[in-house]
């Protein structure tokens, strides 16, 4: 079937992505801005990144975030990986309900419940909080994201490739390793960067989950933000914003090596 | 692999059912019509004319065409030149949803949100008939297409062969002027198709509606159509009734592409004579063509013999390469003098039958001249 | 895989979710039926489980609806729940409307560009949730863009204040959102047969009535996803009215943050969040029942 590039679906689409993508350019403009307020230009100038630079406190919180999301994501790709493969492997197994309930709620959960829920968790078991309930409580958020991704991968799964490796005598076990998990790698490394970056955004929960000592860098912009604006923010977001384009580049090139065509569907069902 | 084509005796039926002789008015007029997609031509400058209650069929492979000519004629595709004309009038610029004509499409393309019901009704509440005359025709439908009392069901909870009576009720309750079906059959299974392509036929005598049907199955198209035209690379190689392109194929390509056939290098000269690499042979007389030619023989007009046959007969001997046992016939591989192969079919329930040959044996292949096709091109 | 593989590979995520996920929850229940005087922990009643049979009883008649009483007898959380919903009805439906043909038009774009234009919808997505809404105070505050260039234009006189506004709150929504509505409404649009809008068009439809009887309808599933993933989440969203939105009337998702930051009063934030959870059960429970009828289509 040919497809008529009518007018009314590129001006829609033309339209959403200039929605999306106007602020966020803007924001990145003024990042490099000489004067201090928004609606005066007064010529390129990386002030706001030298003094971004010498904000100590802000360095420490981007240190602590990165930390925590590489060590949350880390964990969430190993247990959301063995939660998609149960959900989509082991068939109808008792409890299956109640198991993929509370994978796909934290999903749509708002995140001010979560957050509460888990700071009482931890007061009730007498944890210290700080650095590691933090990790603890992005590893229980993210590792539902990674699920869905490494789910909806072994879903499209030609299951014949696997069968083909028992027929010529590889034990299930063994099939799994050697010929499912390298077909689902891609799967599994986009699920890393998604937990890996929703771990560096998330505010909410961080905010209830962490202690004294424990500054992640949404809560230092936040407190920052709600002072009003300021450009050392627009550099800060600049940075982070050219970071995950980076990555989400990289990842989606590495994933259409892995997936091809697949990929639109598959990343559709991400969310 | 190919069936073997039916035998000319006994497609006697079908002969008398189109009645070859009086061609019907044009219904359909393609004049000229091009179709290009970039750089490729899908359809080349084709004309053709289909009359009014004619079984219609577009063969040729995969490729072809033949699927671009039919959904131009839907409305699908606009041709890039020439004119198409129903009834006269040129029908270019009419969209899909203006035209008299529907389609049913080949992997039957039924709204899976819809009931049997629902997917019948369809087209009809697009022209607002009112509740009960869409009842009544549905209902008319569904009892022709021997679906009655499954108006309700879900279209996920019927079969392949159900599914394609649903898409052709779909498309026939409209009373269209001319019903596209493209490879309405090709997703059944050998045996309901052959059941399917006897009740299409009947269905179109009953309603009286021009089909043109597109097909790559040659089997399926000599079975259903009236007329068929073969077509390779945009291009129409041959349209005729199915015998006629059978028995008369116009060139050495039509010949290979319908059914088997062996085919013999030669000139021709005077006196009906063809002179080959196994010397001399007869063809059938009148002929006009001289210089390089092609004999055409088909399996089942050939004989087998154990020693030279008697009589006016052409005869060349070889040795036996192959037998091949399909049922009702046997396919013998005769290695010629030229190490090229001829193949013989036998019936397996005529005196023939009988023939004890073993691979490696000598043996006659012989054919009245009248059994030969010279083919020009 | 053998009984004990299967075991094995179940038994940490299921553990995880059942420490992390689950058993929070009992503990924001109990403690939403604490009492509210004792702001620190650990909180009365403590189950003592030494006790025995009368611990137990001792638990249960200690146990206080106090935090409940006070959300019911004070309007403000009762306007605040209101708010919520609002809020969250009309985002979904201005996302709906927004996001329908953007979605549509990348679905019918061709095959060969969708994987950019899917990616370029989801990229933003992957940017922090805090940066996207701190984006539109840069555009939106006194001496911002908009009102810059609507001076500029003459459309407006005197600078407006579109900061702590509900029309600032929608566009936040509106914006941080929109990713999660397209998505799932692309996903099933994509899948959607062209041949079956053809087949329309052969039986008589023009393309406005063939997007309406065939297309609309079967996009319908990823509509439900759409409207799930945004309505759920917003309900309870606290960064965006917090930063874009006034401070008169408060979403619930900033009442609780208060609560629990401000006022100190965990037997209350709890309390919220037990009726915030109550009211988004449904939904919830709609979405994974959907999420996992999808994935049994597949067995």
């Amino acid at each position: 079937m040919k497809r008529n590039i009518s007018i009314f679906n590129v001006t829609s689409v033309v339209f959403g992505l200039a929605f999306l993508y106007l602020p966020i350019t803007i924001l990145v403009v003024y990042s490099f801005n000489a004067s201090r307020l928004v609606t005066v230009w007064s010529g390129w100038s990386l002030a706001w990144y030298r003094e971004l630079f010498s904000d100590e406190a802000m360095i420490a919180a981007a240190w602590t975030s990165l930390r925590i999301a590489a060590l949350s994501a880390t964990a969430a790709t190993v247990l959301g990986t063995l939660a998609a493969i149960a959900l989509t492997r082991f068939g109808r197994f008792r409890g299956r309900v109640a198991f993929s309930g509370m994978i796909y709620a934290p999903l749509v959960m708002p995140e001010v419940i979560t957050g509460l829920s888990l700071l009482l968790l931890f007061v009730a078991l007498n944890v210290d909080r700080g650095f590691w309930t933090v990790v603890l409580a992005h590893t229980t958020l993210t590792m539902c994201f990674v699920t869905v991704i490494v789910q909806s991968r072994l879903v499209d799964f030609d299951r014949s490739v696997e069968e083909a490796a028992m027929d010529l005598g590889c034990p299930p076990f063994k099939t799994f390793v050697i010929v499912t998990l390298p077909l689902i790698l891609p799967a599994i490394a986009a699920g890393w960067m998604l937990a890996f970056s929703l771990s560096l955004d998330d505010l909410v929960i961080a905010s209830f989950t962490s202690g004294p000592g424990a500054t992640t860098l949404p809560m230092r912009i936040y407190s920052e933000v709600r002072l009003g604006v300021k450009p050392e923010v627009n550099a800060v977001c600049t940075i982070m914003i050219a970071v995950v384009a980076l990555g989400t580049v990289t990842a989606s090139l590495m994933a259409k090596r892995g997936a091809r065509r697949r990929e639109p569907a598959a990343l559709a069902a991400q969310v | 692999m190919v069936a073997p084509p039916p035998t000319a005796a006994g497609r006697g039926w079908l002969t008398t059912k189109v009645g070859e002789m009086d061609k019907p008015a044009a219904l359909l007029r393609i004049e000229n019509v091009s179709k290009q997609f970039g750089p490729l031509t899908a359809v080349d400058s084709l004309s053709l004319e289909i009359g009014h209650g004619e079984f219609f069929a577009l063969l040729g492979p995969s490729g072809c065409g033949k699927t671009t000519l039919l959904r131009m004629l839907a409305g699908f595709e606009t041709p890039s030149s020439g004119r198409i004309l129903l009834d006269g009038e040129d029908i270019v610029a009419v969209p899909p949803h203006r035209r008299p004509i529907n389609m049913m499409f080949q992997n039957y393309a039924l709204f899976p949100h819809l009931t049997v019901e629902g997917n019948v009704a369809f087209g009809l509440r697009q022209e607002r008939l009112s509740r009960a005359e869409i009842a009544t025709r549905v209902e008319e439908m569904l009892a022709l297409v021997r679906l009655k009392g499954f108006n309700r069901r879900r279209i996920d909870h019927l079969s392949g062969g159900q599914r394609q009576r649903v898409a052709l009720a779909r498309s026939l309750v409209k009373r269209p002027r001319v019903l596209l079906l493209d490879e309405p059959l090709a997703a059944l299974d050998k045996k309901l198709r052959a059941e399917t392509q006897f009740e299409l036929m009947e269905l179109q005598r009953k309603l009286g509606t021009t089909f043109v049907i597109v097909t790559h199955d040659q089997e399926e198209a000599m079975i259903v159509a009236d007329r068929i035209a073969v077509m390779d690379r945009g291009r129409l190689r041959q349209v005729a009734p199915p015998n006629d392109i059978y028995e008369r194929p116009n060139s050495r390509w039509v010949a290979e592409f319908i059914g088997e056939v062996s085919l013999i290098e030669g000139a021709l000269r005077a006196g009906g004579i063809l002179d080959s690499v196994f010397g001399p042979l007869r063809v059938p007389p009148n002929q006009t063509a001289r210089g390089k030619v092609w004999l055409a023989l088909r399996p089942e007009k050939l004989r087998l013999s154990t020693t030279r046959p008697e009589g006016d007969l052409n005869a060349l001997s070889g040795t036996v390469s192959e037998i091949g046992y399909r049922g009702g016939v046997s396919i013998y591989k005769v290695r010629l003098a030229d190490q090229s192969l001829i193949k013989v079919a036998l019936s397996n329930s005529g005196p023939s039958s009988r023939l004890e040959v073993s691979i490696g044996a000598t043996i006659w292949v012989s054919w009245p001249k009248e059994n030969g096709v010279v083919l020009t091109q | 895989m053998r009984l004990w593989q299967r075991r094995a590979i179940l038994l940490f995520p299921y553990a995880w979710l059942l420490l992390f996920f689950l058993a929070p929850f009992v503990i924001v229940v109990k403690i939403s039926l604490s009492q509210t005087a004792i702001a620190q922990p650990p909180y009365v009643p403590v189950l003592d489980v030494s006790a025995g049979w009368a611990g137990l009883e001792g638990f249960f008649s200690a146990l206080s609806l106090d935090a409940y009483r006070l959300l019911v007898s004070d309007p403000i959380y009762l306007l605040s729940y209101l708010k919520s919903l609002t809020v969250a009805a009309v985002s979904t439906v201005i996302l709906l409307v927004v996001g329908y043909p953007i979605a549509y038009g990348v679905a019918r774009s061709p095959r060969h560009w969708q994987p950019l234009l899917v990616m370029a919808v989801v990229l933003p997505f992957w940017t922090s949730f805090l940066i996207r809404v701190y984006a539109w105070i840069n555009i939106l505050q006194r001496d911002g863009l908009l009102n810059d260039i609507l001076m500029r234009l003459h459309i407006i006189a005197a600078p407006q204040a579109w900061l702590a506004s509900d029309t600032a709150i929608y566009i936040g929504m509106v914006y941080s959102y929109l990713p999660f509505m397209v998505l799932p409404l692309y996903a099933t649009l994509e899948k959607i047969d062209m041949t079956l809008l053809e087949a329309a068009s052969d039986l008589g439809c023009t393309p406005l009535r063939a997007f309406w009887r065939v297309t609309f309808p079967l996009s319908v599933p990823g509509i439900t996803a759409g409207v799930l993933l945004c309505f759920i989440p917003i309900v309870g969203e606290f960064v965006i009215p917090d930063l874009l939105g006034s401070s008169e009337s408060l979403m619930i998702g900033q009442t609780l943050w208060t609560e629990f930051f401000a006022n100190r009063d965990w037997p209350v934030a709890s309390a919220i969040a037990v009726t915030l959870l109550g009211i988004l059960v449904a939904p919830i429970m709609l979405y994974e029942r959907l999420q996992r009828r999808q994935l049994e289509m597949f067995e």
